[in-house]
């Protein structure tokens, strides 16, 4: 693995070659849990593949421009990857997704599952006996009046910008919004020469003291927590509070914030605002796996309903890093045939023990009911198509809505918005249509070319 | 590691870290609005991450290019359709 | 459903052909009820491309689509901005100067029917459409050919229909058509039987479930859309060829077909299989169908695409629609079997309908319509 074996496949292939590459094991997605499953998986000596948009390993969360600047959790994993032999495939979207047509059915033997993909404009396939998918998550945005300003982002959003390099120096930043990410980000800003004007968290005290007396069990989450709380020692961290609204011209310039009783304005350069973290499903739909309440449905060696196919890490729900990693080594020892090792005690134990946590984590910070109130009839709810909230009957259902007003019909495919409508509307994600992450015209087609 | 080349953007010269995300340069030079919405509204990232396609822009006149996802490179020209003109056509 | 008790006519299907016949039925002064298994333009409708154009396969299809056409324009003005009513003209390309003989017969035979088209040489084509590909030999120009958002029109419809008093049930199921009846199954499971003065199946490619025997089959197509790229092309293009790829009944085939919509996005066509109600994507055949269209439209390969769907055209073995009454039960009458056709005949297929219903004279000879016309053989071995 590492960047320097991500070379173009067509070459390593030799240039007349067929444009397929074959392997054990594909995992999509190259976080932690596709880090950990492709390790695992290439350990016990299976061909695998890791396919990620990013041009290094380490997904979202280990993002970086320079490794020394990981963590050593990260540095120590990117380091396993690389000596078990996984390949790398970075700056690479997979696109869609197939069963062989020449292997229908179970055949233990053949690979049966193939993966359009696109990487630098051009396209190939990847064929492989079992996927694990370590899609990742998103964050979840929610709209209320000026949320399409610029300069406002989300949390995750201002902390990519920040791996990114960006220059933050003496801007007033404003971070609001729900959940672990909020803490890690303000230190990050603050470490960064940003002026902290606020860090507010919208659930409430209950909820999170609550959650905070879970963390005993899981020591490390604590020191992070006070770590980085003392990075911004100087700001106020107000819990219980959120954003009623943004406003500015032609940017961001001050921020309405609530703590329910009253409102405050602040000036700010930089709004960071979002609501928590939602599991990156799409790609695993276009495979045909069920989703129940958002999250990938497996089981305890991380299989979904599709045969070979595994799901690991935020997909099967919101659990952190330490999370993605015991379910990225479960599914990729099983998904490389050691399903013993993958059902044994500590890994196991370990997966229970992340899953209370996620499901705690949900609960202590789950948007509050006072958030639906925030939008008003001319509130934006669909930013790719500009779909205001006027236009919406809440009564329909999200396919009924897409038609009609094309809400979740844009480019980014109701990435957005369609957490924003199950949390306003109640309604369900709406169908995923391939191709995934919007290739061209010409490399789909391509792609598809191959497929026999 | 921390090379600087030239890019130009809307005709404007600048200049960046080589292989650093475009939408981080076109941050970190004060480039508020990144796009004009289909409403005529402006438009910058929210993600950073590829989901939103709010940082879309036109690169070496591709339009709609995800600068969040483009590392910086020499020469490279980009347009945002930031002053509300149709670069696209 | 209780309101709902002996009206004059119930409509199966709010689709662009149902809503429209329902419009056109209260119109004409019957108490009418529609009824969806889903919402209005649901079905066959959500997947159309919204093509308004003329088409010359028979006599009787360049009637009814020439008639249905002059509709559409009479009531553009009245259509909501969310239909994206836009009147786009049709380019049909000929690749050779063979074609474009035949561009030359197709105009002297609209001509004939007063549907206005022109011949354009090379250059005039290039100048119309830069994007081209070189080399094409011209085309045959519809400037009165357009493009609409069909699910905004299905919903359109509907509420002026509504507005005029029918009553709308969705999410309602017509599970079997009987003399004049019809049994509805609503969301939460309750069953009546409506007993209706007329039933008219408008049920599209869902027709045959409620009157078994009815020769329509399901034709799956592809399409796929982009991003935003205004003004790659201007008018609706299509090839000449695609007269014979579309046409024969049996087999998979595609054809260049590609839409500029008034967001400026592209709209990428054709394909037709008969493959039943499979809805999953066939990647070897869009594949080819977007190849295709990169070959007349080069700059479409560096386009992103959001996204691909398949939808079903109701196909009929003539390729003519089913309207009129359907003969083996009383007060039961039929309004589909469009095939592609659907969003353009909607219309004319209304006014047709109505006039048979309330004994007006149509405006087009009805005969080649008839539902029963195919009722002989059934249409036997249709799908081999």
């Amino acid at each position: 693995m590492g960047t320097t074996m991500s070379g173009d496949p067509v070459a390593m292939n030799g240039a007349s070659a067929s444009r397929t590459l074959t392997c054990d094991v594909a995992v999509v997605g190259g976080g932690p849990a596709g880090i950990a499953a492709a390790t695992r998986a290439a350990e016990s000596g299976a061909r695998v593949f890791v396919i990620d948009q990013g041009l290094a390993p380490g997904g979202q969360i280990w993002r970086h421009l320079d490794r020394d600047h990981l963590p050593p959790l990260a540095r120590q994993w990117i380091a396993r990857c690389e000596r078990s032999g996984a390949r790398w495939l970075g700056g690479a979207t997979v696109v869609d997704g197939t069963m062989h047509a020449d292997a229908p059915g179970r055949v233990d033997d053949a690979p049966q599952h193939e993966l359009a993909i696109v990487q630098h404009g051009h396209s190939f396939t990847v064929r492989a006996r079992s996927i694990v998918l370590a899609t990742g998550a998103r964050e979840r945005f929610l709209p209320y009046p000026g949320w399409t300003l610029p300069n406002v982002m989300g949390v995750g959003g201002a902390q990519a910008l920040l791996k990114g390099g960006a220059d933050v120096r003496g801007r007033r930043v404003v971070i609001a919004g729900s959940g672990p990410l909020v803490l890690p980000v303000a230190a990050a800003m603050a470490r960064a020469g940003a002026t902290l004007v606020a860090v507010a968290e919208q659930a409430p005290r209950r909820r999170v003291v609550g959650f905070g007396a879970t963390l005993w069990a899981h020591p490390s989450k604590l020191v992070d927590a006070m770590r980085y709380r003392a990075a911004f020692v100087g700001t106020s961290y107000r819990i219980g509070t959120w954003v009623a609204r943004a406003s500015g011209e032609g940017r961001v310039e001050h921020v309405t914030l609530t703590d329910g009783r009253r409102r405050w304005r602040e000036a700010c350069d930089l709004l960071c605002c979002s609501f928590g973290l939602v599991p990156n499903t799409e790609f695993p739909r276009v495979l045909g796996c069920t989703v129940e309440n958002g999250v990938v449905v497996g089981d305890r060696l991380q299989r979904t309903n599709i045969a070979n196919v595994y799901c690991a890490g935020e997909p099967t729900g919101i659990g952190g890093e330490l999370a993605a990693l015991t379910e990225g080594e479960i599914a990729g020892l099983a998904a490389s045939g050691h399903e013993a090792a993958a059902g044994s005690g500590p890994l196991q134990r370990a997966r229970d023990d992340w899953r209370r946590f996620s499901e705690r984590l949900a609960h202590a910070f789950e948007p509050r009911d006072e958030l639906r109130g925030l939008v008003e009839p001319d509130t934006i709810v669909c930013r790719c198509e500009d779909v205001r909230r006027n236009r919406l009957d809440p009564s329909w259902t999200v396919r009924q809505a897409k038609l009609y007003t094309r809400i979740g019909m844009g480019p980014c495919q109701g990435a957005v918005c369609g957490p924003a409508c199950q949390f306003l509307f109640g309604w369900e994600m709406g169908t995923v249509r391939p191709p995934c992450g919007a290739p061209t015209v010409g490399a789909w087609t391509e792609t598809e070319a191959d497929h026999v | 590691m921390t090379r600087r080349v030239e890019i130009v953007v809307d005709g404007e010269r600048l200049f960046v870290r080589e292989g650093a995300p475009l939408a981080v340069a076109l941050f970190d030079a004060g480039h508020r609005a990144f796009r004009t919405s289909v409403s005529g509204e402006p438009r910058a990232p929210i993600c950073g991450m590829g989901i939103c396609f709010e940082c879309r822009v036109t690169v070496n006149g591709l339009p709609h290019q995800r600068s969040c996802l483009v590392p910086c490179t020499a020469g490279m020209i980009v347009e945002t359709s930031a002053d509300g003109h149709d670069h696209e056509r | 459903m209780t309101r709902s008790a002996h009206p004059d006519v119930v409509v199966v299907g709010a689709g662009v052909v149902g809503a429209a016949c329902a419009l056109a039925l209260a119109r004409a002064g019957l108490r009418v009820l529609v009824v969806d298994a889903g919402f209005p333009g649901c079905g066959s409708s959500s997947a159309a491309m919204g093509h308004i154009v003329v088409m010359d396969d028979t006599e009787s299809q360049l009637a009814l689509t020439a008639y249905s056409r002059r509709l559409w324009a009479e009531m553009a003005s009245e259509l909501p901005a969310d239909c994206e009513d836009e009147r786009r003209g049709t380019l049909w390309l000929a690749a050779t100067d063979e074609e474009l003989r035949g561009a030359e017969e197709k105009r002297a035979l609209y001509a004939r029917h007063g549907v206005e088209a022109s011949v354009v040489d090379a250059k005039t084509l290039a100048e119309m459409e830069p994007n081209l590909r070189p080399g094409l030999a011209g085309a045959l120009h519809v400037p009165d050919d357009s493009v609409l958002y069909p699910p905004n029109a299905a919903r359109h419809f509907v509420r002026c229909a509504q507005a005029l008093g029918a009553e709308v049930h969705e999410r309602c199921a017509a599970e079997e058509i009987g003399a004049g009846t019809v049994r509805l199954r609503d969301a939460n499971g309750n069953v009546e039987v409506v007993s209706a003065g007329a039933v008219v199946n408008a049920a599209g490619v869902d027709a045959p479930r409620l009157i078994p025997g009815l020769p329509i089959v399901p034709r799956k197509g592809h399409l796929v859309i982009t991003d935003r790229y205004p003004g790659l092309c201007n008018c609706q293009l299509v090839e000449l060829g695609y007269l014979h790829s579309a046409h024969t009944m049996s087999g998979a085939s595609v054809a260049f077909n590609v839409q500029p919509r008034a967001t400026g996005q592209m709209l990428i066509g054709s394909s037709r299989e008969l493959v039943g109600r499979d809805a999953s994507i066939n990647r070897q055949l869009l594949a080819s169908m977007l190849r295709r269209a990169i070959e007349f439209v080069p700059a479409l390969e560096r386009c992103n695409i959001v996204r691909a769907w398949t939808g079903f055209r109701p196909a009929t073995s003539d390729k003519l629609p089913l309207i009129g009454r359907w003969e083996p039960l009383e007060n039961v009458w039929v309004a589909a079997g469009h095939e592609g056709l659907g969003i353009t005949m909607a219309l004319g297929t209304a006014e047709l309908l109505t006039a048979m219903m309330v004994g007006r004279e149509p405006a087009v000879d009805p005969a080649p319509f008839a539902p029963g016309r195919l009722m002989p053989a059934l249409c036997a071995g249709e799908e081999g």
